[in-house]
Protein backbone atom coordinates (compact mmCIF):
# COMPACT_ATOMS: atom_id res chain seq x y z
CA UNK A 1 0.00 0.00 0.00
CA UNK A 2 1.36 3.42 -0.97
CA UNK A 3 1.62 6.06 1.49
CA UNK A 4 -0.81 7.81 -0.77
CA UNK A 5 -3.22 5.23 -0.43
CA UNK A 6 -2.70 4.68 2.96
CA UNK A 7 -3.42 8.58 3.71
CA UNK A 8 -6.76 8.12 1.44
CA UNK A 9 -8.12 5.24 3.38
CA UNK A 10 -7.23 6.82 6.47
CA UNK A 11 -9.23 9.98 5.40
CA UNK A 12 -12.36 8.19 4.20
CA UNK A 13 -12.16 5.61 7.86
CA UNK A 14 -12.30 8.91 10.01
CA UNK A 15 -14.88 10.88 7.98
CA UNK A 16 -17.56 7.96 8.23
CA UNK A 17 -16.71 7.43 11.99
CA UNK A 18 -17.49 10.76 12.83
CA UNK A 19 -20.03 11.26 10.19
CA UNK A 20 -18.91 13.90 7.99
CA UNK A 21 -19.41 14.36 4.67
CA UNK A 22 -15.96 14.19 2.72
CA UNK A 23 -15.22 16.02 -0.33
CA UNK A 24 -13.40 14.50 -3.11
CA UNK A 25 -9.59 14.11 -2.03
CA UNK A 26 -8.00 15.84 -5.19
CA UNK A 27 -4.42 17.53 -4.51
CA UNK A 28 -5.84 21.15 -4.42
CA UNK A 29 -8.91 20.24 -2.54
CA UNK A 30 -8.15 22.61 0.97
CA UNK A 31 -8.61 21.10 4.25
CA UNK A 32 -10.71 23.55 5.17
CA UNK A 33 -12.94 22.61 2.73
CA UNK A 34 -12.60 18.51 2.89
CA UNK A 35 -15.18 18.17 5.44
CA UNK A 36 -13.52 17.28 8.12
CA UNK A 37 -13.51 19.07 11.68
CA UNK A 38 -9.64 19.77 14.09
CA UNK A 39 -10.80 16.33 16.04
CA UNK A 40 -10.80 14.52 12.73
CA UNK A 41 -7.43 15.81 11.44
CA UNK A 42 -6.10 14.89 15.17
CA UNK A 43 -7.28 11.27 14.48
CA UNK A 44 -5.99 10.74 10.87
CA UNK A 45 -2.63 12.39 12.09
CA UNK A 46 -2.37 9.62 15.26
CA UNK A 47 -3.53 6.53 13.22
CA UNK A 48 -1.27 7.48 10.30
CA UNK A 49 1.77 7.86 12.98
CA UNK A 50 0.49 3.86 14.41
CA UNK A 51 0.49 2.47 10.87
CA UNK A 52 3.35 4.82 9.10
CA UNK A 53 5.49 4.85 11.92
CA UNK A 54 6.05 8.57 11.61
CA UNK A 55 4.30 11.90 12.66
CA UNK A 56 5.93 14.34 9.86
CA UNK A 57 4.71 17.57 11.63
CA UNK A 58 7.17 16.73 14.68
CA UNK A 59 9.54 18.46 11.53
CA UNK A 60 7.10 20.21 9.20
CA UNK A 61 8.03 23.79 8.36
CA UNK A 62 4.55 24.92 7.46
CA UNK A 63 1.00 23.27 8.15
CA UNK A 64 -0.15 21.68 4.89
CA UNK A 65 -3.23 23.35 3.55
CA UNK A 66 -4.69 21.44 0.94
CA UNK A 67 -5.08 17.56 0.45
CA UNK A 68 -1.73 17.70 -1.86
CA UNK A 69 0.23 19.26 1.07
CA UNK A 70 -0.88 16.80 3.37
CA UNK A 71 -0.29 13.63 1.37
CA UNK A 72 3.62 15.63 0.27
CA UNK A 73 4.48 15.62 4.14
CA UNK A 74 4.13 12.04 4.70
CA UNK A 75 5.45 10.86 0.94
CA UNK A 76 8.39 13.56 1.35
CA UNK A 77 9.35 12.41 5.14
CA UNK A 78 12.34 10.66 5.08
CA UNK A 79 12.60 7.42 6.54
CA UNK B 1 -11.96 52.07 39.96
CA UNK B 2 -14.84 50.71 38.08
CA UNK B 3 -14.84 49.45 34.44
CA UNK B 4 -16.17 52.61 33.35
CA UNK B 5 -14.32 54.96 34.88
CA UNK B 6 -11.08 53.07 33.50
CA UNK B 7 -12.79 54.05 30.15
CA UNK B 8 -13.50 57.65 30.88
CA UNK B 9 -9.52 58.18 32.20
CA UNK B 10 -8.89 57.62 28.57
CA UNK B 11 -11.01 59.23 27.34
CA UNK B 12 -8.83 62.39 26.32
CA UNK B 13 -7.06 59.78 24.05
CA UNK B 14 -9.69 59.27 20.95
CA UNK B 15 -12.45 56.63 22.25
CA UNK B 16 -11.65 53.84 19.68
CA UNK B 17 -14.48 52.21 17.94
CA UNK B 18 -15.12 48.20 19.38
CA UNK B 19 -14.54 46.85 16.16
CA UNK B 20 -17.37 44.16 15.57
CA UNK B 21 -18.72 42.33 12.04
CA UNK B 22 -21.30 44.99 10.79
CA UNK B 23 -21.35 47.07 14.29
CA UNK B 24 -19.08 49.52 15.73
CA UNK B 25 -19.04 50.93 18.84
CA UNK B 26 -17.30 54.16 19.62
CA UNK B 27 -16.26 53.54 23.63
CA UNK B 28 -16.48 57.24 24.28
CA UNK B 29 -20.46 57.27 23.22
CA UNK B 30 -21.14 55.26 25.98
CA UNK B 31 -21.09 58.52 28.30
CA UNK B 32 -25.14 59.12 27.46
CA UNK B 33 -25.88 55.89 25.35
CA UNK B 34 -26.84 52.73 27.12
CA UNK B 35 -28.07 49.19 26.22
CA UNK B 36 -29.71 48.38 29.59
CA UNK B 37 -31.35 52.52 29.38
CA UNK B 38 -32.86 54.23 32.47
CA UNK B 39 -33.36 50.22 33.61
CA UNK B 40 -29.54 50.11 34.95
CA UNK B 41 -30.51 51.23 38.34
CA UNK B 42 -32.75 48.27 38.96
CA UNK B 43 -30.23 46.16 38.53
CA UNK B 44 -27.83 47.69 41.63
CA UNK B 45 -26.78 45.31 44.27
CA UNK B 46 -27.79 42.46 42.58
CA UNK B 47 -26.37 39.11 41.75
CA UNK B 48 -26.80 39.42 37.70
CA UNK B 49 -26.58 36.51 34.93
CA UNK B 50 -25.24 38.44 31.54
CA UNK B 51 -26.10 35.71 29.51
CA UNK B 52 -26.08 36.71 25.74
CA UNK B 53 -26.00 35.76 22.28
CA UNK B 54 -24.25 38.27 20.88
CA UNK B 55 -20.11 38.87 22.71
CA UNK B 56 -20.40 42.67 21.54
CA UNK B 57 -23.74 42.51 23.92
CA UNK B 58 -21.72 40.70 26.97
CA UNK B 59 -19.08 43.30 26.66
CA UNK B 60 -21.28 46.19 27.38
CA UNK B 61 -23.40 44.76 30.28
CA UNK B 62 -19.99 44.57 31.86
CA UNK B 63 -19.09 48.10 31.56
CA UNK B 64 -22.39 49.37 32.61
CA UNK B 65 -23.31 46.51 35.26
CA UNK B 66 -19.22 46.94 37.03
CA UNK B 67 -19.48 49.22 40.15
CA UNK B 68 -23.64 49.12 40.34
CA UNK B 69 -24.21 44.76 40.46
CA UNK B 70 -23.07 43.41 43.35
CA UNK B 71 -21.96 40.02 41.22
CA UNK B 72 -22.31 39.98 37.58
CA UNK B 73 -21.66 35.91 36.10
CA UNK B 74 -20.41 35.81 32.51
CA UNK B 75 -22.17 32.76 30.83
CA UNK B 76 -19.99 31.16 28.26
CA UNK B 77 -21.21 30.88 24.52
CA UNK B 78 -23.14 27.12 24.13
CA UNK B 79 -23.45 27.10 28.32
CA UNK B 80 -26.08 23.79 28.21
CA UNK B 81 -28.80 24.49 29.82
CA UNK B 82 -28.95 21.77 32.13
CA UNK B 83 -25.76 23.26 34.09
CA UNK B 84 -27.93 26.69 34.51
CA UNK B 85 -29.77 25.67 37.38
CA UNK B 86 -26.72 25.03 39.23
CA UNK B 87 -24.47 28.43 37.84
CA UNK B 88 -27.84 30.34 39.33
CA UNK B 89 -27.68 28.24 42.86
CA UNK B 90 -23.98 28.87 43.14
CA UNK B 91 -23.61 32.51 42.43
CA UNK B 92 -27.18 33.32 43.92
CA UNK B 93 -28.44 34.92 40.52
CA UNK B 94 -31.45 37.18 41.36
CA UNK B 95 -31.56 39.09 37.96
CA UNK B 96 -30.62 38.35 34.59
CA UNK B 97 -29.86 39.87 31.32
CA UNK B 98 -30.40 38.87 27.65
CA UNK B 99 -29.81 40.13 24.06
CA UNK B 100 -32.81 38.12 23.03
CA UNK B 101 -36.24 38.31 23.30
CA UNK B 102 -36.33 34.37 23.49
CA UNK B 103 -33.19 34.29 26.35
CA UNK B 104 -35.37 34.63 29.31
CA UNK B 105 -34.64 32.47 31.96
CA UNK B 106 -36.51 28.75 32.12
CA UNK B 107 -39.26 29.05 34.16
CA UNK B 108 -38.05 26.78 36.51
CA UNK B 109 -35.09 28.25 37.65
CA UNK B 110 -37.96 30.13 39.27
CA UNK B 111 -38.52 34.40 39.86
CA UNK B 112 -35.57 36.11 38.11
CA UNK B 113 -35.97 39.51 36.88
CA UNK B 114 -34.98 39.63 33.17
CA UNK B 115 -34.04 42.72 31.56
CA UNK B 116 -33.68 42.35 27.59
CA UNK B 117 -30.56 44.93 26.80
CA UNK B 118 -30.59 46.83 23.46
CA UNK B 119 -28.17 45.14 20.57
CA UNK B 120 -26.47 48.06 20.12
CA UNK B 121 -25.88 51.11 22.95
CA UNK B 122 -28.82 53.57 22.36
CA UNK B 123 -29.02 57.13 23.76
CA UNK B 124 -30.15 58.02 26.84
CA UNK B 125 -29.54 60.00 30.34
CA UNK B 126 -26.95 58.05 32.28
CA UNK B 127 -26.07 58.86 35.55
CA UNK B 128 -22.56 57.04 36.19
CA UNK B 129 -21.63 59.18 39.09
CA UNK B 130 -23.44 57.12 41.54
CA UNK B 131 -21.51 55.69 44.15
CA UNK B 132 -20.12 52.63 43.09
CA UNK B 133 -19.34 49.84 45.35
CA UNK B 134 -16.63 46.49 44.33
CA UNK B 135 -18.58 43.80 42.16
CA UNK B 136 -17.70 40.40 41.74
CA UNK B 137 -16.72 38.94 38.39
CA UNK B 138 -17.88 35.29 37.99
CA UNK B 139 -16.63 33.34 35.13
CA UNK B 140 -17.12 30.04 34.16
CA UNK B 141 -14.80 27.24 33.19
CA UNK B 142 -14.89 23.48 32.51
CA UNK B 143 -15.13 21.35 35.48
CA UNK B 144 -14.64 17.94 36.78
CA UNK B 145 -17.87 16.64 36.93
CA UNK B 146 -19.56 18.07 34.13
CA UNK B 147 -21.16 21.01 35.45
CA UNK B 148 -19.24 24.53 34.76
CA UNK B 149 -17.01 25.71 37.42
CA UNK B 150 -17.78 29.17 38.77
CA UNK B 151 -14.70 31.27 39.30
CA UNK B 152 -14.75 34.59 41.38
CA UNK B 153 -12.73 37.63 40.16
CA UNK B 154 -12.52 41.69 40.55
CA UNK B 155 -11.84 44.00 37.98
CA UNK B 156 -7.83 44.71 39.85
CA UNK B 157 -7.69 40.90 39.68
CA UNK B 158 -8.67 40.40 35.92
CA UNK B 159 -6.20 43.61 35.12
CA UNK B 160 -3.49 42.92 37.26
CA UNK B 161 -1.56 41.34 34.50
CA UNK B 162 -1.46 44.89 32.73
CA UNK B 163 1.52 45.57 35.07
CA UNK B 164 3.37 43.42 33.73
CA UNK B 165 3.32 43.71 30.06
CA UNK B 166 2.62 47.47 29.94
CA UNK B 167 4.71 47.75 26.40
CA UNK B 168 2.15 45.60 25.11
CA UNK B 169 -0.04 48.88 24.06
CA UNK B 170 3.01 51.09 22.33
CA UNK B 171 2.16 52.44 19.13
CA UNK B 172 -1.37 52.06 18.61
CA UNK B 173 -2.42 48.42 18.65
CA UNK B 174 -5.32 46.98 17.12
CA UNK B 175 -6.09 43.48 18.68
CA UNK B 176 -8.03 40.91 17.71
CA UNK B 177 -8.68 37.53 19.65
CA UNK B 178 -9.66 33.79 18.33
CA UNK B 179 -10.82 33.56 21.76
CA UNK B 180 -14.87 34.60 22.89
CA UNK B 181 -14.45 37.47 24.77
CA UNK B 182 -16.89 35.91 27.64
CA UNK B 183 -13.74 33.18 28.41
CA UNK B 184 -10.67 34.35 30.29
CA UNK B 185 -8.41 34.96 27.42
CA UNK B 186 -11.09 36.25 25.28
CA UNK B 187 -12.11 38.95 28.46
CA UNK B 188 -8.22 39.51 28.95
CA UNK B 189 -7.95 41.15 25.46
CA UNK B 190 -11.27 42.72 26.08
CA UNK B 191 -10.41 44.59 29.37
CA UNK B 192 -6.69 45.50 27.77
CA UNK B 193 -8.08 46.96 25.19
CA UNK B 194 -10.83 49.34 26.86
CA UNK B 195 -7.65 50.39 29.50
CA UNK B 196 -5.85 51.19 26.71
CA UNK B 197 -8.13 52.71 24.52
CA UNK B 198 -7.25 50.13 21.57
CA UNK B 199 -9.46 48.97 18.89
CA UNK B 200 -10.72 45.45 19.12
CA UNK B 201 -11.77 43.06 16.79
CA UNK B 202 -12.95 39.65 18.28
CA UNK B 203 -14.08 36.35 15.98
CA UNK B 204 -17.61 36.29 14.98
CA UNK B 205 -19.13 32.86 16.79
CA UNK B 206 -19.70 31.59 13.46
CA UNK B 207 -17.13 32.34 11.78
CA UNK B 208 -14.61 30.01 10.23
CA UNK B 209 -10.52 30.71 10.60
CA UNK B 210 -10.21 31.79 7.09
CA UNK B 211 -12.96 34.33 7.38
CA UNK B 212 -12.00 35.82 10.79
CA UNK B 213 -8.50 36.49 9.20
CA UNK B 214 -9.21 38.25 5.86
CA UNK B 215 -11.87 40.46 7.92
CA UNK B 216 -8.53 40.63 10.69
CA UNK B 217 -6.23 41.57 7.75
CA UNK B 218 -8.40 43.66 6.41
CA UNK B 219 -8.26 45.72 9.88
CA UNK B 220 -5.05 45.87 9.93
CA UNK B 221 -4.95 43.86 13.60
CA UNK B 222 -1.48 44.36 15.09
CA UNK B 223 -1.90 42.04 18.12
CA UNK B 224 -3.40 38.63 18.06
CA UNK B 225 -4.13 36.24 20.70
CA UNK B 226 -5.51 32.19 20.61
CA UNK B 227 -4.55 28.54 22.27
CA UNK B 228 -2.37 26.59 20.17
CA UNK B 229 -5.21 24.96 18.71
CA UNK B 230 -6.88 27.88 17.10
CA UNK B 231 -3.63 28.60 15.52
CA UNK B 232 -3.42 25.18 14.39
CA UNK B 233 -6.31 25.32 12.62
CA UNK B 234 -5.63 29.03 11.06
CA UNK B 235 -2.63 27.76 9.83
CA UNK B 236 -4.31 24.83 8.00
CA UNK B 237 -7.10 27.23 6.82
CA UNK B 238 -3.97 28.95 4.80
CA UNK B 239 -5.48 32.29 5.54
CA UNK B 240 -1.98 33.35 7.34
CA UNK B 241 -0.43 34.72 4.41
CA UNK B 242 -2.74 37.84 4.72
CA UNK B 243 -2.25 38.82 8.24
CA UNK B 244 0.62 40.96 9.15
CA UNK B 245 0.69 41.28 12.47
CA UNK B 246 3.13 42.65 14.71
CA UNK B 247 2.59 40.03 17.98
CA UNK B 248 0.99 36.74 18.57
CA UNK B 249 -0.05 35.07 21.27
CA UNK B 250 -0.52 31.58 22.64
CA UNK B 251 -2.38 30.83 25.96
CA UNK B 252 -4.26 28.09 27.31
CA UNK B 253 -3.03 25.12 26.02
CA UNK B 254 0.71 24.03 26.36
CA UNK B 255 2.50 25.65 23.20
CA UNK B 256 4.31 22.81 21.72
CA UNK B 257 7.75 23.30 19.73
CA UNK B 258 6.04 22.92 16.57
CA UNK B 259 3.49 25.51 16.69
CA UNK B 260 5.99 28.18 17.43
CA UNK B 261 7.88 26.87 14.91
CA UNK B 262 5.14 26.91 12.52
CA UNK B 263 3.99 30.21 13.50
CA UNK B 264 7.24 31.92 13.18
CA UNK B 265 7.81 30.99 10.15
CA UNK B 266 3.93 32.21 9.17
CA UNK B 267 4.63 35.68 10.47
CA UNK B 268 8.37 36.49 10.53
CA UNK B 269 8.02 39.92 11.43
CA UNK B 270 5.94 39.01 14.68
CA UNK B 271 7.03 38.40 18.10
CA UNK B 272 5.31 34.84 18.77
CA UNK B 273 4.62 34.99 22.20
CA UNK B 274 3.15 31.79 24.50
CA UNK B 275 1.75 32.68 27.99
CA UNK B 276 0.84 30.64 30.32
CA UNK B 277 -2.91 31.99 31.90
CA UNK B 278 -5.87 30.46 33.34
CA UNK B 279 -9.03 31.44 34.50
CA UNK B 280 -7.86 30.50 38.22
CA UNK B 281 -4.23 31.43 38.43
CA UNK B 282 -4.36 34.38 36.06
CA UNK B 283 -1.69 35.55 33.72
CA UNK B 284 1.22 33.97 35.35
CA UNK B 285 3.91 34.77 32.69
CA UNK B 286 4.77 35.34 28.91
CA UNK B 287 7.79 33.56 27.17
CA UNK B 288 9.16 35.21 24.13
CA UNK B 289 12.22 33.18 22.87
CA UNK B 290 10.32 30.92 20.45
CA UNK B 291 10.80 27.72 22.49
CA UNK B 292 8.39 25.29 24.57
CA UNK B 293 8.43 25.53 27.85
CA UNK B 294 9.78 28.44 30.10
CA UNK B 295 13.85 29.70 31.52
CA UNK B 296 14.69 28.26 35.01
CA UNK B 297 14.70 31.85 35.60
CA UNK B 298 11.31 32.39 35.53
CA UNK B 299 11.00 30.69 38.79
CA UNK B 300 10.91 32.90 41.77
CA UNK B 301 9.02 36.41 42.61
CA UNK B 302 8.86 38.78 39.85
CA UNK B 303 9.05 43.06 40.08
CA UNK B 304 4.77 42.49 39.80
CA UNK B 305 4.89 40.13 42.83
CA UNK B 306 3.82 37.06 41.32
CA UNK B 307 4.96 34.09 42.42
CA UNK B 308 6.16 31.11 40.42
CA UNK B 309 7.17 27.88 42.53
CA UNK B 310 8.21 24.90 41.32
CA UNK B 311 9.53 22.71 44.19
CA UNK B 312 6.61 20.48 43.75
CA UNK B 313 7.01 19.14 40.70
CA UNK B 314 3.73 21.11 39.42
CA UNK B 315 3.65 24.39 38.83
CA UNK B 316 2.12 27.11 41.26
CA UNK B 317 1.32 30.41 41.20
CA UNK B 318 0.33 32.97 43.92
CA UNK B 319 -0.37 36.32 42.13
CA UNK B 320 -2.32 39.67 42.02
CA UNK B 321 -3.99 38.01 39.09
CA UNK B 322 -5.17 34.86 41.06
CA UNK B 323 -9.10 34.37 41.44
CA UNK B 324 -10.35 35.01 45.25
CA UNK B 325 -12.59 31.45 45.21
CA UNK B 326 -14.75 28.96 43.39
CA UNK B 327 -18.38 30.04 44.38
CA UNK B 328 -20.75 27.24 45.40
CA UNK B 329 -21.70 25.04 48.31
CA UNK B 330 -18.98 22.87 49.18
CA UNK B 331 -16.44 24.06 46.53
CA UNK B 332 -12.75 23.42 47.06
CA UNK B 333 -10.48 26.23 47.91
CA UNK B 334 -9.18 27.87 45.05
CA UNK B 335 -5.64 28.43 46.58
CA UNK B 336 -3.55 25.66 48.46
CA UNK B 337 -2.50 26.13 52.23
CA UNK B 338 0.60 28.46 50.83
CA UNK B 339 -1.83 30.10 49.17
CA UNK B 340 -0.62 29.31 45.83
CA UNK B 341 -3.38 28.26 42.66
CA UNK B 342 -2.06 24.88 41.94
CA UNK B 343 -3.80 23.41 38.36
CA UNK B 344 -1.78 20.00 38.58
CA UNK B 345 0.64 21.17 35.25
CA UNK B 346 3.34 18.89 35.80
CA UNK B 347 6.96 20.00 35.03
CA UNK B 348 10.28 18.48 34.10
CA UNK B 349 13.94 20.14 33.64
CA UNK B 350 15.95 20.19 30.73
CA UNK B 351 18.91 22.24 30.86
CA UNK B 352 17.99 25.01 31.94
CA UNK B 353 14.64 24.67 30.98
CA UNK B 354 11.10 23.45 32.55
CA UNK B 355 9.03 21.62 30.54
CA UNK B 356 5.01 20.93 31.31
CA UNK B 357 5.01 16.94 30.88
CA UNK B 358 1.03 16.65 31.33
CA UNK B 359 -1.45 17.06 34.28
CA UNK B 360 -1.50 15.54 37.17
CA UNK B 361 -5.02 14.00 38.41
CA UNK B 362 -4.25 12.89 34.63
CA UNK B 363 -7.17 15.38 33.18
CA UNK B 364 -6.61 15.05 29.11
CA UNK B 365 -6.96 18.50 27.33
CA UNK B 366 -7.74 17.59 23.93
CA UNK B 367 -8.14 20.96 21.55
CA UNK B 368 -9.17 23.26 25.03
CA UNK B 369 -11.36 20.14 25.99
CA UNK B 370 -11.08 18.13 29.31
CA UNK B 371 -11.14 14.57 29.22
CA UNK B 372 -11.22 12.44 32.91
CA UNK B 373 -9.71 9.78 32.21
CA UNK B 374 -11.97 7.55 34.45
CA UNK B 375 -15.08 8.63 32.50
CA UNK B 376 -13.64 6.88 29.35
CA UNK B 377 -12.45 3.90 30.99
CA UNK B 378 -15.51 3.32 32.74
CA UNK B 379 -17.21 3.06 29.34
CA UNK B 380 -14.33 0.97 28.32
CA UNK B 381 -14.49 -1.45 30.85
CA UNK B 382 -18.43 -1.79 31.01
CA UNK B 383 -17.65 -4.22 27.58
CA UNK B 384 -17.36 -7.82 28.84
CA UNK B 385 -14.68 -8.62 27.34
CA UNK B 386 -12.29 -6.04 29.24
CA UNK B 387 -10.68 -6.45 32.37
CA UNK B 388 -9.31 -3.02 32.74
CA UNK B 389 -7.87 -0.14 30.59
CA UNK B 390 -6.12 2.88 31.03
CA UNK B 391 -7.00 6.04 29.24
CA UNK B 392 -4.02 8.39 28.45
CA UNK B 393 -3.17 11.23 26.14
CA UNK B 394 -1.12 10.98 23.26
CA UNK B 395 0.79 14.05 21.72
CA UNK B 396 -1.13 15.51 18.47
CA UNK B 397 -0.17 18.36 16.39
CA UNK B 398 -3.58 19.08 15.71
CA UNK B 399 -5.08 19.06 19.09
CA UNK B 400 -2.22 19.01 21.31
CA UNK B 401 -3.32 15.89 22.65
CA UNK B 402 -5.89 13.08 21.90
CA UNK B 403 -7.17 10.02 24.26
CA UNK B 404 -5.73 6.74 23.81
CA UNK B 405 -6.71 3.37 25.28
CA UNK B 406 -4.86 0.36 26.18
CA UNK B 407 -7.11 -2.67 27.40
CA UNK B 408 -6.51 -5.93 28.94
CA UNK B 409 -9.09 -8.62 27.94
CA UNK B 410 -10.52 -11.12 29.72
CA UNK B 411 -8.35 -14.77 28.88
CA UNK B 412 -9.77 -15.98 26.26
CA UNK B 413 -11.43 -19.15 25.40
CA UNK B 414 -11.75 -18.33 21.76
CA UNK B 415 -8.11 -17.58 21.50
CA UNK B 416 -7.07 -20.82 20.20
CA UNK B 417 -4.62 -19.52 18.05
CA UNK B 418 -2.21 -16.42 17.57
CA UNK B 419 -4.45 -16.04 14.49
CA UNK B 420 -7.92 -16.02 16.67
CA UNK B 421 -5.92 -14.22 19.50
CA UNK B 422 -5.83 -11.16 16.99
CA UNK B 423 -8.92 -11.24 15.36
CA UNK B 424 -10.87 -11.48 18.80
CA UNK B 425 -8.92 -7.92 19.90
CA UNK B 426 -9.60 -6.42 16.84
CA UNK B 427 -13.69 -7.69 17.46
CA UNK B 428 -13.20 -6.60 20.46
CA UNK B 429 -11.61 -3.27 19.70
CA UNK B 430 -14.06 -2.55 17.32
CA UNK B 431 -17.15 -2.88 19.90
CA UNK B 432 -15.16 -0.47 22.51
CA UNK B 433 -15.48 2.14 20.27
CA UNK B 434 -18.84 1.91 19.06
CA UNK B 435 -19.85 1.70 22.45
CA UNK B 436 -17.58 4.99 23.49
CA UNK B 437 -19.26 6.65 20.25
CA UNK B 438 -22.59 6.02 21.25
CA UNK B 439 -22.22 7.14 25.31
CA UNK B 440 -19.13 9.58 25.10
CA UNK B 441 -18.22 12.97 23.30
CA UNK B 442 -16.53 13.04 20.30
CA UNK B 443 -13.16 14.33 21.77
CA UNK B 444 -13.38 11.82 24.69
CA UNK B 445 -13.30 8.18 22.30
CA UNK B 446 -10.50 7.34 21.79
CA UNK B 447 -8.56 7.72 18.64
CA UNK B 448 -6.30 4.42 18.83
CA UNK B 449 -6.83 1.00 21.35
CA UNK B 450 -4.00 -1.18 21.76
CA UNK B 451 -4.34 -4.65 23.57
CA UNK B 452 -2.13 -5.21 25.97
CA UNK B 453 -0.98 -8.16 28.16
CA UNK B 454 -0.92 -6.09 31.44
CA UNK B 455 -1.20 -2.93 33.26
CA UNK B 456 1.09 -1.61 35.61
CA UNK B 457 -0.90 -1.70 39.14
CA UNK B 458 0.84 0.00 42.60
CA UNK B 459 1.66 -1.06 46.09
CA UNK B 460 -1.73 0.97 46.39
CA UNK B 461 -3.50 -1.33 44.32
CA UNK B 462 -4.38 1.79 41.49
CA UNK B 463 -3.60 1.79 38.18
CA UNK B 464 0.49 3.18 36.74
CA UNK B 465 -0.42 7.18 35.07
CA UNK B 466 2.30 8.11 33.61
CA UNK B 467 1.19 10.79 30.89
CA UNK B 468 2.80 10.96 28.09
Amino acid sequence: MTVRSTVTSMFEEVAREQQRRLAPLTDTLRLVESGLDSLSFALIVARLEEALGYDPFDTAASFPVTFGDFVGLYEKYPR
Amino acid sequence: MTLWEAIARRAAKPAGPWLDAGCPVALGSLANASILGGRLETLRGRSVMVSTEHALTAALALIELDGVARRMVLCTPGLATEHLPQVVRDAQVDAWVTDATGGAPPPELGSISCLVAHRVPQPCEVDRRSEASATEWVLLTSGTTGGPKLVAHTLASLTAAFAQLPRLEQGAPIWSTFYDVRRYGGLQILLRALFFGSLLLPAGADESPGEFLGRAAAAGVTHISGTPSHWRKALMSGATGQLRPDYVRLSGEIADQAILDALRAAFPRAVVAHAFASTEAGVAFEVQDGLTGFPASLAGTSAEGVRIDVSRGTLRIQSPGNASRYLGEGAPPIKDAEGFVDLGDRLEMRGERWYFVGRSGGIINVGGLKVHPEEVEAVINSHPQVRMSLVKPRRNPITGTVVTAEVVLVDGETAESAENAEAHAKRVCREILQTCRERLAAHKVPALIRVVAALEVSASGKLVRRDA
